[in-house]
């Protein structure tokens, strides 16, 4: 079954994928983490990705952000058909037109907070736009820490370097993994403005994986995955839809 | 705790193999040293017991005390010996010096190993000293043997005209036959056997010999036949029953042996002593990995002795199996060892490899005992866990301790080492041991600073690595988080390199300053001189002066006179072209005096001045040898010097008073300088004589020392190579280490967009850091202790002065770059290929 698609023109999409399927092992082990997906990330567009454990909604993230390949089906980045790169092309992809936010920041303790901001730009070799780079400075209110080492950093204030250093190369799509998951609700609760604010404000394109449907209500648009399939979707959500949908998702012992 | 223990160690394989293999090549380096020394030493009793297998009692003649000569045994001796009852056979040998030169004319052999001798046969025609292995015995004046080395460098087969020397003119005879010799200088050894007159009549007197052996019938007394020798030999001959000589070569082979062991024992220390490091940091990366799980055991209940034991066990298991392993491999290290001596021309006799039983036993010793000391700091740190991280639910690191009381401990020992290593240097002769023990100081000093100044040292290498961008950015921020770990794995480094440069201080001075001195002092192109230690006739001379190749010559004839009683040694040298051969550096007076005063001045050095209290215009009488009487006066005092003469006079002067004219050597200026081309026409003047050996200010500087260090060296080298070894993999083992930390972090990075080569390339620039830290750590020490140890050799070696070897300092930074750069390719290969996922999913 497959979920009602948005009513937007395919170029609209920042990324699409087509009949994405994942399997993993073979044989007795076989395993189908993703089944048939047909998913678009609009522009401009905060997206949430729910589901119950082992829906594949990391999967999904991973094959979407060429962290993983895929069994079969394609994926569209822009106009760049993802799953026919090798895997330089696909690190140079994800070095300047995706950007990361993991759960455990996962930043480098050996770099200051604005060395790691501009980290994927480093590599690279490029020069970070500097009105864009202090624009989003501003936004993350991390100005007055930009020296600091992560270990002199709280975690909220890590994730926001984290969020930063996301968006510093001004990428096609940014995909978050639980971000709030290691946060505090009130550190949380930035983060995610800071993600939504990214969208409205500067015009990104956010892609988050959550458990949690207060964080699933600050997305414009929530996509729901259960057994590798997409089963539904709600648009404006609010934390109470979220939670109802899911409810139905999952027998309740899960939730 | 033992079956914990045992757990562990299976569990961590890999990483525990690094270790073992640190373990493994110390305890093979001694197990190498014990069996080749008691291999060698075998082999030399076996030898022996071979080379002396017919002597059942052997006779030398006293030293003549008029002449000084060697005494000799006439023939009529050798037939009333024979008569003896009991005696199945006598030899009686002739023993002396021949050069010989290959077929293409060059010389062979050694200086000292150009031996040449008479064939013996007993009745049935054969000498047993040297069996023949093709040809037969050589039979009149014109035929000779010469031994299988000999044929083989030279080229030579039966049939051919043999080129020799003796102490004249080139000798032609003819190879008859081959043997084989069981002697000792077998490789680059030279022998030729002629029969016996004319062995008798070039060597030593027709009718006479050197020495003589008897070989007594079966069941005959070896004493009762030596005490019946001794009424039929001349006066005082040093008689000794076979049995004597066996035990003595046997006890000097055990003792030469002894010596060896104890050098070679030294270097398997201090590979050993890095070997310390490496464990010591793999156990204290093994522990930190596993605090959760000893705070566990601390939490269910265990000791902080029983954690603390548990580890220990687990290094002693690690030693066991070292130990075995490395018995195994030590008897490959005993063959590499003999390889090396014996491309050093050494000539070691062959013979199967001797494993005494301690050998077994100390390799495991040595393998569980060095392993569990190295754990100990480890283990003790690993029981300091508190129970309650065990519920802690991340992994957290141990906090940084403070490095402020380490560094004062370091800093004062240095300083101690330092101001010892100084005080020791200029005390002189009794400074020559005790100086170890302030080196010892400031090496561990160092070691102990080694973390506090690897965070600076390793920063100012930070802006020079921008230009590899980011990895150069992250590569030197990472090799400072740990400074403890850095800092010993550099410090393994460290101690190998500060002893590979300090030795190469002392030895490149050492001969620099020879060179640099014979350069100075000889302004002769060539010395020509005898391959033995004879003298050269005085027609060397003559030839060589008429060389149109010679622009000017001189020899240096001696003649011994007595003055006040004192025999002395007079050189006698050419007044008038000496100035342009030798250059002495006066203390007084000068070559010209040489020309001056009549031909009586004398000129000596400084220790000749000081053994007989000459000073400069003195007048000593003087007896000649032929009994005739002179004055001559002190016209000048030179500074001694090994490539001068100890005096000079005027030769026309000495020469009427001598009673043979023979020259020690010849120097000669020529035309067109001291190369290849004039050397091969002065050789080609002299007919390619074998016996004459043409020198210029190089070969003598070599021949002084030079060629000895240079050896010495490269032998020392190769000793030291395998604490270098060890101590690269304790490079490895540390970055692997830190790959498997930093596993999440790689994730990230290779997530965000580093490519597979850029991280190879991080942890690449990561280990060529940890290396030229350490390399230059090492150099800096060791160029300290080198100019230290000049110091106190510059009293023995004239002249020296610290050279410091640029050139092989640059070659060590290079090779510890590439050290680096291998270390890390395991590493970096396993960092690249660490999948994105599985990195970030890592705890």
């Amino acid at each position: 079954m497959h979920a009602n698609l948005p009513p937007s023109a395919p170029e609209s999409y920042a990324a699409h994928a087509t009949d994405l399927t994942k399997v993993y092992g073979t044989g007795d082990t076989r395993v189908v983490a993703l089944d048939a997906v047909t998913v678009g990330f609009v522009r401009s567009q905060f997206t949430a990705i729910m589901g119950p454990s082992g829906s594949g909604k990391s999967t999904l993230m991973h094959c979407m952000a060429g962290l993983d390949a895929l069994s079969f089906g394609s994926v569209r980045l822009g106009d760049t058909e993802i799953s026919s790169l090798n895997d330089r092309q696909l690190t140079r992809l994800r070095r300047d037109r995706i950007g990361f936010v993991f759960q455990a920041f996962n930043l480098l303790p050996t770099l200051s907070a604005v060395e790691n901001i501009t980290l994927p730009m480093d590599i690279a070799g490029r020069k970070p736009e500097r009105d864009w780079l202090e624009s989003i400075i501003r936004t993350v209110g991390l100005a007055d820490r930009l020296d600091h080492r992560p270990g002199q950093l709280s975690g909220g204030q890590q994730q926001r370097v984290a969020v930063a250093r996301a968006l510093a190369g001004r990428p096609d799509i940014v995909f978050a993994d639980e971000p709030t998951g290691n946060l505090d609700s009130r550190s949380g609760a930035e983060i995610l403005e800071f993600l939504r604010d990214s969208t409205t404000a500067l015009g990104q394109t956010v892609v988050m994986v959550t458990h949690d449907p207060v964080a699933a209500s600050y997305a414009d648009r929530v996509v729901f995955l259960a057994d590798g399939r997409i089963v539904d979707e709600l648009h404006a959500p609010t934390a109470e839809a979220v939670l109802e949908r899911m409810g139905r998702l999952t027998p309740a012992h899960q939730v | 705790m033992f079956r914990t223990a045992l757990r562990n160690v299976l569990a961590h394989k890999a990483r525990l193999l690094m270790t073992m293999l640190a373990v493994l090549l110390g305890v093979a380096f001694v197990v190498g040293t014990l069996v080749f020394t008691d291999t060698i030493g075998n082999a030399y009793k076996e030898r022996y017991l071979t080379t002396l297998r017919n002597v059942s009692v052997q006779a030398t003649p006293p030293y003549d005390e008029k002449t000084g000569e060697p005494g000799t045994v006439g023939e009529d001796t050798l037939r009333s010996l024979r008569r003896l009852s009991g005696v199945a056979s006598v030899t009686g040998s002739v023993e002396g010096f021949a050069a010989v030169a290959a077929k293409d004319g060059h010389p062979l052999g050694e200086e000292d190993v150009t031996r040449a001798g008479n064939y013996f046969p007993q009745a049935d025609g054969k000498d047993n000293r040297h069996p023949l292995t093709a040809g037969r015995a050589p039979t009149g004046p014109d035929e000779v043997l010469v031994d299988t080395s000999t044929a083989d460098q030279g080229g030579y087969r039966i049939g051919d005209t043999v080129r020799l020397a003796i102490d004249g003119p080139v000798l032609h005879k003819k190879l008859v036959g081959i043997v084989r010799t069981d002697d000792i200088s077998g490789s680059g050894g030279t022998l030729v056997l002629f029969d016996d007159a004319t062995a008798q009549k070039l060597l030593l007197k027709p009718g006479h010999y050197d020495a003589v052996s008897l070989e007594a019938d079966r069941g005959a007394s070896e004493q009762r036949l030596a005490a019946e020798a001794r009424d039929l030999l001349p006066e005082n001959s040093e008689i000794h029953t076979g049995a004597q000589l066996r035990a003595q070569q046997q006890a000097d082979a055990a003792e030469g042996a002894k010596g060896l062991s104890q050098v070679l024992l030294v270097f398997a220390a201090i590979a050993l002593f890095v070997g310390i490091f490496v464990i010591a940091n793999t156990f204290t990366m093994l522990v930190t990995q596993r605090s959760q799980e000893m705070a566990l055991m601390r939490a269910v209940g265990a000791e902080r002795r029983q954690v603390t034991r548990s580890v220990l066990i687990e290094a002693a298991l690690l030693g066991l199996c070292a130990g075995a392993a490395g018995f195994l491999l030590g008897i490959a290290v005993a063959m590499g060892i003999r390889q090396l001596f014996a491309s050093t021309g050494s000539g070691l006799p062959d013979g199967p490899l001797v494993v005494a039983p301690g050998t077994v036993l100390i390799s495991f010793l040595v393998g569980v005992v060095v392993t569990m000391l190295a754990a100990y700091l480890p283990a003790r740190r690993a029981a300091a866990v508190p129970p309650v991280a065990a519920m802690s639910a991340l992994h957290t690191p141990p906090p940084v301790r403070s490095l402020r009381r380490r560094n004062a401990i370091g800093i004062a020992l240095i300083v101690i080492g330092v101001l010892g290593v100084v005080y020791t240097a200029s005390s002189g002769e009794e400074g020559r041991t005790t100086v170890l023990f302030p080196s010892v100081l400031l090496l561990i000093g160092i070691i102990v600073v080694t973390p506090a100044l690897s965070g600076p040292a390793i920063a100012l290498a930070g802006p020079l690595l921008r230009r590899f961008g980011v990895p150069g950015t992250l590569a030197p921020r990472n090799a400072r988080r740990n400074p403890r770990r850095t800092a010993s794995t550099a410090s393994a480094l460290m101690i190998g390199l500060s002893m590979v440069t300090g030795l190469t201080v002392v030895a490149v001075s050492a001969t620099t300053s020879l060179h640099q001195r014979a350069e100075n002092t000889v302004t002769a192109d060539f010395e020509i001189s005898s391959r033995s230690s004879g003298h050269l006739p005085a027609s060397v001379h003559d030839t060589l002066a008429k060389s149109t190749a010679v622009t000017s010559s001189s020899p240096r004839r001696e003649g011994a006179v007595r003055i006040r009683g004192d025999e002395v040694n007079l050189t006698g040298v050419d007044a008038r072209s000496i100035a342009d051969l030798l250059d002495p550096s006066f203390a007084s007076g000068s070559l010209a005096a040489l020309g001056a005063g009549g031909g009586k001045n004398l000129l000596i050095d400084t220790s000749t001045a000081e053994m007989h209290g000459w000073t400069m215009g003195q007048r000593v009488p003087v007896v000649y040898a032929d009994g005739s009487r002179g004055t001559l006066r002190i016209g000048g005092i030179y500074r001694s010097d090994e490539f001068l003469p100890a005096t000079m006079m005027p030769l026309a002067t000495l020469q009427p008073h001598l009673k043979k004219i023979e020259d020690s050597s010849v120097l000669v200026h020529t035309k067109d300088g001291d190369g290849e081309t004039v050397r091969r026409s002065l050789q080609r003047a002299l007919d390619q004589n074998p016996l004459i050996r043409l020198r210029n200010t190089d070969d003598l500087a070599e021949s002084a020392g030079g060629e000895s260090i240079t050896l010495l060296l490269n032998v020392l080298y190769g000793l030291l190579a395998m604490a270098v070894v060890i101590a690269v993999l304790g490079v490895v083992n540390t970055l692997a280490m830190s790959v498997f930390e930093r596993t999440r972090e790689i994730g990230m990075l290779r997530a965000v967009g580093l490519q597979p080569e850029q991280t190879k390339r991080m942890i690449h620039l990561e280990s060529v850091l940890i290396s030229l830290f350490g390399a230059l750590l090492g150099i800096g020490a060791g160029i300290f202790l080198g100019w230290a140890a000049g110091k106190l050799a510059s009293d023995s070696i004239q002249g020296y002065e610290m050279v410091i070897p640029w050139g092989r300092i640059a070659v060590a930074l290079v090779g510890a770059a590439l050290v680096g750069v291998v270390a890390g390719l395991w590493p970096a290969r396993r960092a690249a290929r660490l999948n994105v996922l599985t990195a970030l999913k890592a705890d």
